[in-house]
């Protein structure tokens, strides 16, 4: 009996140690930055000026490169993933030719961080050079756009393979009527599936979103590394991850290291809320969230 | 007349447009193949260039040597490899036999606040950005030891292999049919015995592919690593020194400047993409035989 009794205790243990574990990181975040937290408050959050020397931090000009990257990959990506989603969710739903394509979109997203990473230096950075060269912008060759193409690539499974199930999930009924009253099957789609499907491919995309905000090293190896606002969409910048990449070990002093934890408890909670939100969708809908 | 008047006004409306919607069908269809196939374009065009590059710097030496100063031709990996396979080990012990218990209660407990609160966790601690993991994990246990060791790495990517690890557990558990543990507790067989002896062993291969899939999914995460095992230029297999890891290799490389290193972050590469599709490949034609 007391063996029973260890193991159930056991058992429920393990998720009490989870929720410590997740309450832990986020205290540990909240610890490490709080000089940092004490000494600028909120304007942390809209200080575009990031000086070590004088001990003057902000986080905006990250947040900026953040949101503009994560923003324009998505942009890019969309229109692509939704086209794979409807391809083998909705003409091509079986058969080799289907499963085939999945298999290539499943190793898209098993692809390392870094391996992207290498390839935007070596291959997508000389590309964009030439094309801002061409169109007359600077040719930086490096910065926003460059990074927002490795991220559109590296997210687009992730939003892919949801919005392909969420399109699978629309009854076959729906579809019949929609055939039954004389829609093309271009009219179904836009008539009786999307409109369907519209939550959980809004989930998907989300998901998606909350990948390319916390992606590090792709983005840290092709965005420049520099510390200003980023004027345009080819300006070189530097994201919340990437600075705390390519600088964290290189902070002098407690103020700038806990402004460096700051930078990661920021990019913690904008991660944690958008894909809380997008979790909440895809349970409302009936769907599974992806493992 | 206001008959005449309405008369052309329906047939404008319901005049049959099929050419039109059809044309519009087939270049919609024609659309969505473009878009689709020009999709997963980027696979083929990366692929391309990490065999091409990559395949000319693998040879014998490349994989049982240690890298060499800059200068100096030739050189290995050996370092990273043995890092890598160091750090995976120490994080598969660390994060599975927890996972696959804290699957089981998931999954015996399908309802209840302790498990709704537990899932929602799960997917939180999966949502963390990896290099926020890596910071928590540097003044966790890099600040106190004073050193940046394996131990770190390893139990960082240990918190990133948790949730996929818990996660395909409960779904694979909830797949035993129920009258299997019905069946054991009305013999009178005890609960602890019945899931661990029962239980899981009749799951272990699906629970197996879990974790397989959870090695490809942290086999090439370079970010948490970057604070804790930090790299080593040496052989070394002490869990409380600081490590290599392929990743971490590919990444100092592809940073430096010279022609030789980017040729050996091309090589790592390779080895490292073989390794986890492999692995992913292994996931994939184990599901289909089940």
């Amino acid at each position: 009996m007391r063996a029973e009794k260890i193991f159930r205790r056991t058992l429920s243990g393990t998720s009490y140690v989870v929720m410590l574990l997740v309450a832990g990181l986020f205290v540990t975040l909240v610890v490490g930055a709080w000089p940092s937290i004490a000494e600028f408050k909120l304007n942390f959050l809209f200080n575009t000026v990031w000086d070590p020397v004088k001990g003057n931090f902000g986080a905006a000009t990250f947040i900026v490169g953040t949101l503009m990257t994560s923003f324009l990959a998505l942009v890019i990506s969309v229109p692509f993933s939704l086209a794979i989603a409807l391809m083998l969710g909705e003409y091509y739903r079986f058969g080799l030719f289907s499963r085939i394509v999945r298999i290539f979109v499943d190793l898209l997203a098993s692809v390392p961080s870094v391996v992207y990473g290498l390839w935007g230096i070596a291959v997508l950075v000389p590309a964009v050079r030439g094309i801002e060269s061409h169109i007359g912008v600077t040719p930086y060759g490096v910065g926003m756009f460059t990074a927002a193409i490795i991220l559109a690539i590296m997210i687009l499974p992730y939003s892919a393979s949801i919005a392909i199930e969420v399109i699978k999930l629309v009854p076959d009924d729906l579809r019949s009527a929609g055939f039954a009253v004389g829609a093309t099957r271009r009219e179904m789609i836009l008539n009786v599936v999307f409109p369907f499907a519209r939550s959980g491919i809004f989930a998907g995309v989300l998901l998606s979103l909350g990948r390319a905000l916390g992606e590090t090293m792709a983005v840290t190896l092709v965005i420049g590394n520099v510390m200003q606002l980023p004027k345009t969409i080819f300006s070189p910048g530097n994201t919340l991850a990437s600075v705390i990449a390519s600088q964290f070990t290189e902070a002098s002093g407690s103020l700038h290291l806990a402004a460096m934890i700051e930078l990661a408890l920021v990019l913690f909670v904008i991660t944690t809320i958008i894909n809380a939100i997008s979790h909440q969708i895809i349970i409302r809908i009936g769907g599974e969230a992806p493992a | 007349m206001s008959a005449t008047e309405i008369v052309p006004s329906t047939e404008t409306m319901y005049r049959p447009r099929t050419a039109g919607r059809k044309a519009g069908n087939a270049f919609f269809r024609g659309l969505v193949l473009v878009l689709g196939l020009l999709a997963v374009a980027p696979f083929f065009i990366i692929m391309y260039h990490v065999v091409v590059n990559g395949a000319g710097a693998i040879n014998w030496a490349f994989l049982t040597q240690l890298p060499r100063p800059v200068g100096e031709s030739g050189g290995g990996m050996v370092n990273s490899i043995i890092g890598t396979l160091l750090i995976i080990a120490l994080s598969v012990l660390l994060s599975v036999p927890f996972g696959i218990l804290a699957g089981v209660y998931l999954s015996e407990n399908k309802r209840g606040t302790l498990s709704s609160a537990t899932r929602l966790m799960v997917n939180v601690l999966q949502s963390i950005p990896s290099i926020v993991i890596g910071i928590v994990m540097y003044s966790w246990i890099v600040v106190p030891i004073r050193s940046f060791t394996a131990l770190a790495g390893g139990i960082a990517l240990a918190v990133m292999m948790l949730p996929i690890v818990i996660k395909s557990s409960e779904e694979v558990l909830n797949l035993v049919p129920s009258g299997l543990k019905e069946g054991a507790l009305a013999l009178g067989v005890p609960y602890h015995t019945t899931i661990l002896r029962m239980i899981l062993p009749s799951s272990l291969g699906g629970i197996l592919s879990g974790v397989m899939l959870a090695i490809a999914r942290i086999a090439g995460e370079t970010a948490p690593l970057l604070f804790t095992a930090f790299g080593n230029p040496y052989l070394n297999v002490n869990v409380l020194k600081p490590v290599d890891a392929i990743p971490l290799m590919i990444y100092n490389y592809a940073k430096s400047p010279y022609e030789s290193w980017l040729k050996m972050a091309w090589g790592a590469s390779l080895v490292l993409i073989v390794i986890i599709f492999l692995l992913n490949i292994a996931v994939r034609s184990r599901r289909e035989r089940l």
